[in-house]
């Protein structure tokens, strides 16, 4: 069933895609962090599907990693964003 | 089990494309936060199910860390929202982009 697995490859890369493009036109830094929210989540849906692809599991522990850093980084951007009012964004 | 695992990546790639979709065409920025979380979440529920059923009979030493990769995603993934959008909002810098604000004049006391 390969042909499966490149049907749902193309469909994760289309949605990393859409999102990407709302992370470089988004209107203001709200927008931006919103998109990167959701960019880490894909990354870690095509992490683990790439473990299975690969037969390693070595991705796996790459995508614990890269939870537990996006978490850590969302939670960042929303202090930084919430502790300046209103001056140049 | 193949048909199995087949089906729940679908489902996943599915939701991941519905969350890109849903951040790239929502008109405001709360409504890109619901759609992107909540599509985002479902689908790697689905995403990391489908990879468990598929590595049940080859890898039986997968299981462990996907499940806590789920538990990870679904301790985390909700709470960021929510802090966004609770940082968002107090920070008062998109108060003319709302379509509809049903917090205006009430949460000015603190």
């Amino acid at each position: 069933m390969i042909w499966l697995d490149y049907i749902v490859f193309s469909l994760l890369i289309l949605g990393l895609l859409l999102v990407i493009i709302r992370l470089v036109i988004g209107p203001k830094l709200a927008d931006r962090i919103v998109a990167l929210d959701t960019f880490n989540m894909i990354v870690i849906g095509i992490i683990v599907f790439i473990a299975l692809l690969q037969n390693s599991i070595l991705y796996l522990d790459i995508a614990i990693v890269y939870g537990i850093l996006a978490f850590l980084e969302i939670v960042v951007f929303a202090r930084y964003v919430e502790g300046k009012n209103n001056d140049h964004r | 089990m193949t048909i199995a695992s087949y089906v729940f990546l679908m489902i996943g790639a599915l939701f991941y494309l519905l969350g890109g979709l849903g951040v790239l065409r929502m008109p405001d920025t709360f409504n890109r936060i619901q759609a992107g979380t909540k599509a985002t979440t479902l689908g790697s529920f689905s995403m990391i199910l489908g990879v468990i059923f598929a590595s049940i009979e080859s890898h039986p030493n997968w299981i462990f860390k996907l499940i806590i990769l789920i538990i990870l995603i679904a301790l985390s993934n909700p709470v960021g929202s929510s802090t966004i959008a609770k940082a968002i909002y107090k920070s008062k810098t998109l108060q003319d982009t709302l379509l509809k604000d049903d917090l205006k004049g009430r949460g000015e006391k603190q």
